[in-house]
């Protein structure tokens, strides 16, 4: 274990310290002990960049797991995950800060619970981009899922919340579980989980027919984490986190997991005709849904959250136009296709830095006014000064404007979109020509809503009146984040070769790998004024058109467009989900008649089914009884009076005598078992019994008196073919193993034990050896459902439902 | 006093000690001759059983004043925990050892660690049997 591997495990150890912290200092605020733990990681992840021109050392560092699996807890940190991690930890130490002053210390507030999720969220997320092996990738990639809907739920009370939470969940664990195929296809062509392996094996995966399946259930899951259409509608409805959480986790990292995930395995995928159009098309129409959706709402973080949704799709079409950069040469580290990926690392730095502020504003918004509908808010500008200058920076990067880190990546983002039509593989000729137009609309949106957001919030009329509360500044400590996120959108605007070759470059080689001689480096220069090019006319247009719409809003907000915000995708998934419940139901109530009959029924006729399916199909029956043993007269005895006792169960009349004659076999089994010298099943046998009669003397007092049911032919006569073919099939069965025996090439598992037990585990009583060492975990388990079930039939009898209410 | 079954109590007090003792034995036996965890479990549990129908709830829940659910609880655990033991080692999940010692008095006797193991099968076994059966039985609606 290296250091490195304790930096995605300490927030997971700080976790269970939490409750105790919690209840123990509860007059301090429990975020305070949170802090240190992402800053210190944050510095310790800093040392890691890369002093000088030279290129950043890839670590590579393995811990076994399951080895027999091929599953190793390896930590893997280039510029990529370096990016990635810093971020996690850096705007983590920022939502921390803020959380304290934005979630009270009060009394029944569970701020235990808040923490603990959020020290999962970010233990996971910093495991999912430090690991180099898919199935750890995965089990992190769940855990943030599931942290993610806990944090989206912490206000359980809210109906709404919960809705999110729940809608959260079942959309990115769907596309999660997607995604584990997709990785356990990409092991069946490959034979390995480790992703520099796989990169490293690139061609065998593009000849393979698995290539496409394995690719679209990738991405599925990639989809669904960043939100991308049509599973973006997960996001507006997280908004109901507390809004740090929403600036953290929906906003700036574990949204961008599926980017990751994406930029991660493009050096497997890239350079296919199926990889950039997928994603370069969804990329794209996502940009354009999430900022045309952006502009109908109105709630401040409805837009942000649209807004996110749209940004997150920008990025993704610009790593599927850069991924058409595997087929041409690179030359001085630049081609006209790497410019796409610069553009996705630099946008992803500075949407988190602006995206980050923003959310953290609307936060003290709403924690200053009580609300946050811009219908409500407006001439905010002058009571809260240093909230609207931030606000003013953020949102001015969010639109591209200059000077500012936004304009940067978005100008580069139009130069990668007009690169597109120049691109002569993958036909693009025929439909390029379209990325360029869909990316200059959106932003045209985007500049919509920008406006929107400043405008209706900050200028216009104060109307006090409307608010839950007297508006003020907010206190120093909220505004500590979002002044830091701001400023850094001011400094990289201003200096933003800062990153090209700390932060960029190393990310690129990462995303690019293969494509530069040894000691060469990615060409990365940002700058401001580019001349008079086709991407300085675009934005002018942006803000020409934008300006216009913004200021005709009354036109087009009293249409049916404006004024019905939801997205019209949700009626799909509220329609599938209780379509889902409907169906389960309608399952249910076949399957679970509550009748102990119908389930013996169900279970023997599948046994038929398919073990004389087997039979037939393997042609198996066979018997032979040239090798049997000598049976004695005794156990015929007992076979007999085994059978009678049987036979005569369903004729008797009374309840009493039922449950004797039950008894009877029982204690018959016990002897057989005695006889064929099997004294610890005898002995069980033989106290499952006695125990069994207690148990019947107890609820035969409730039992009703055991009437003369009438059935109707059919039942009759299929309950008849039922039995006859279970005990057809068993003893066929049974025969078939017996005659076969000296041909079955694999010897008995029960050799093993007889020869090993007191070499082993030191016993002479074979079945006691198994039990509890050869197959100890089987005996743990077996236990642990003999407790649940106890557990189960205390709250069956002891919390009984009263007639009528629902479970 | 005129319902009070006197023989049934008094041989009950004898009979359900002998069972207690040879569960006990059972339970120790287990390792090389026929017993173990679930059969001593089993018998223990009979033995209590046959306490509670002689006499009744009240009296017997006064002497032996177990919640099940935590008997139940606490052998899962035993269980688990013995099997943790082994992995500080580097051995995996529920490894057993087992060794000889010469004790004064007993001789040669074999400690393993399935023994702990198996106490704790022991405990869920007669945890669930009692809690199951004793919900029942109080169970009057």
């Amino acid at each position: 274990m290296s250091t490195l591997h304790f930096v995605a495990l300490i927030p997971f150890i700080a976790a269970i310290f939490i409750p105790l912290v919690y209840h123990k200092f509860r007059h301090i605020h429990t975020g305070w002990f949170i802090l240190p733990i992402p800053l210190v990681l944050f510095v310790y992840l800093i040392s890691y960049l890369p002093t000088s021109d030279a290129p950043m050392a890839t670590v590579k560092n393995s811990v076994p797991w399951v080895p027999s699996l091929d599953i190793h807890y390896t930590v893997f940190l280039d510029g990529l995950s370096l990016l990635f991690a810093l971020l996690i930890t850096g705007i983590g130490t920022l939502v921390v800060l803020y959380s304290i002053y934005y979630i009270a210390n009060k009394k029944d507030e569970p701020l235990n619970n808040f923490y603990v999720y959020l020290l999962m969220f970010m233990g996971a997320m910093l495991g999912v981009v430090l690991s180099d092996n898919l199935i750890v990738i995965y089990v992190f990639w769940e855990v943030t899922s599931l942290s993610s809907s806990l944090l989206i739920g912490y206000w359980f009370h809210k109906e709404k919340s919960r809705y999110g939470a729940q809608k959260s969940l079942l959309i990115t664990v769907t596309g999660g579980f997607a995604m584990l195929s997709g990785f356990t296809l990409l092991y069946v062509m490959t034979g390995t989980f480790s992703i520099s392996e796989i990169i490293a094996l690139g061609d065998v995966i593009v000849a393979s027919p698995l290539f496409i399946p394995a690719m679209i259930l990738i991405l599925l899951g990639a989809f669904t984490k960043s939100a991308q259409f049509p599973f973006h509608i997960w996001l507006p409805d997280a908004m109901e986190a507390p809004t740090p959480v929403s600036a953290y986790l929906h906003s700036a990292t574990m949204v961008k997991a599926g980017i990751y995930l994406v930029a991660r395995l493009t050096p497997v995928f890239g350079g296919q005709a199926e990889w950039f159009w997928i994603i370069t098309s969804f990329g794209l129409f996502t940009l354009l849904w999430g900022s045309i959706s952006a502009v109908r709402q109105k709630d401040l973080k409805g837009i942000l959250a649209f807004s996110t949704v749209s940004q997150l799709g920008l990025i993704m079409s610009l790593l599927g136009l850069g991924s058409a950069a595997f087929h041409y040469d690179v030359v001085d580290g630049q081609s006209v296709y790497t410019v796409a990926i610069l553009a996705a690392v630099f946008h992803l730095v500075n949407h988190a830095t602006f995206k980050g502020s923003l959310f953290m504003i609307v936060g003290i918004i709403d924690h200053e006014t009580g609300t946050r509908d811009i219908r409500k808010l407006g001439g905010l500008m002058s009571i809260m000064p240093i909230t609207f200058t931030i606000s003013l920076i953020g949102i001015a990067s969010m639109a591209g404007l200059p000077p500012f880190n936004g304009f940067l990546s978005k100008e580069m983002f139009f130069t990668g979109a007009l690169n597109s039509t120049t691109i002569d593989v993958f036909n693009v000729q025929t439909l390029g020509f379209i990325f360029p137009i869909v990316a200059w609309v959106a932003s045209v949106f985007t500049f919509v809503y920008c406006m929107i957001m400043l405008f209706r919030t900050f200028t216009g009329k104060h109307q006090p009146e409307k608010l839950e509360k007297e508006a003020h500044e907010a206190p120093m400590g909220l505004l500590i984040s979002p002044i830091v996120l701001g400023s850094l959108v001011v400094v990289f605007g201003f200096f933003p070769n800062l990153l090209a070759y700390t932060i960029i470059n190393p990310a690129m080689q990462a995303i690019l790998p293969g494509l530069l001689e040894p000691g060469e480096q990615f060409y990365v220069n940002i700058y401001h004024w580019h001349g008079l090019n086709p991407e300085l006319f675009m934005t002018m247009g942006v803000i020409f058109f934008g300006a216009f719409i913004f200021l005709n809003a009354r036109k087009w907000q009293e249409t049916a467009f404006y004024l019905k915000e939801r997205d019209p995708l949700n009626t799909i998934y509220d329609n599938g989900l209780v379509g889902l419940i409907k169906g389960s139901t309608a399952v249910n109530d076949v399957q679970m008649t509550g009748r102990l009959r119908d389930y013996f029924s169900f279970m023997f006729v599948f046994l038929i089914l398919i073990m004389g399916y087997m039979l037939w199909k393997t042609n198996a029956i066979a018997i032979d009884l040239a090798n049997t043993a000598h049976i004695s007269p005794y156990m015929y005895l007992i076979s007999l009076s085994l059978v009678i006792a049987t036979l005569a169960v369903p004729f008797v009349a009374k309840r009493i005598s039922a449950i004797i004659l039950v008894g009877v076999i029982g204690f018959l089994i016990a002897l057989l078992f005695a006889v064929f010298r099997a004294p610890d099943l005898a002995l069980t046998q033989l106290l499952v019994e006695t125990v069994i009669v207690v148990l019947f003397l107890l609820v035969f007092y409730h039992l009703p008196e055991l009437k003369k049911e009438s059935f109707k032919p059919a039942f009759r006569i299929s309950n008849f073919l039922i039995s006859i073919g279970v005990g057809l099939v068993v003893t066929l069965t049974a025969l078939s193993a017996h005659a076969f025996s000296h041909e079955n090439p694999i010897s008995p598992i029960s050799d093993y034990f007889v020869e090993n037990a007191y070499a082993l585990a030191g016993g002479q009583n074979i079945v006691n050896v198994i039990l509890v060492d050869f197959r100890g975990l089987d005996t743990l388990l077996e236990v642990l459902v003999l407790g649940i079930v106890g557990l189960g039939v205390v709250v069956l009898i002891k919390y009984k439902a009263t007639k009528g209410e629902d479970i | 006093m005129r319902n009070t079954p006197v023989q049934l109590h008094v041989i009950t007090r004898i009979v359900a000690f002998i069972i207690l003792a040879f569960s006990v034995f059972l339970f120790f036996a287990g390792h090389n001759n026929p017993g173990g965890g679930f059969i001593g479990g089993l018998m223990t549990a009979s033995a209590l059983i046959l306490l509670y129908l002689s006499f009744d709830l009240k009296t017997i829940k006064r002497v032996i004043p177990f919640n099940y659910s935590k008997v139940i609880a606490s052998g899962l655990l035993l269980a688990i925990v013995t099997g943790i033991i082994g992995m500080f080692f580097g051995f995996p999940y529920l490894k057993q050892f087992f060794d000889y010692f010469q004790v004064p008095i007993l001789g040669e006797i074999e400690l393993t660690t399935a023994l702990p193991f198996d106490l704790g099968i022991y405990l869920v076994v007669v945890g669930f049997t009692l809690l199951v059966i004793l919900t029942i039985a109080e169970d009057d609606s």
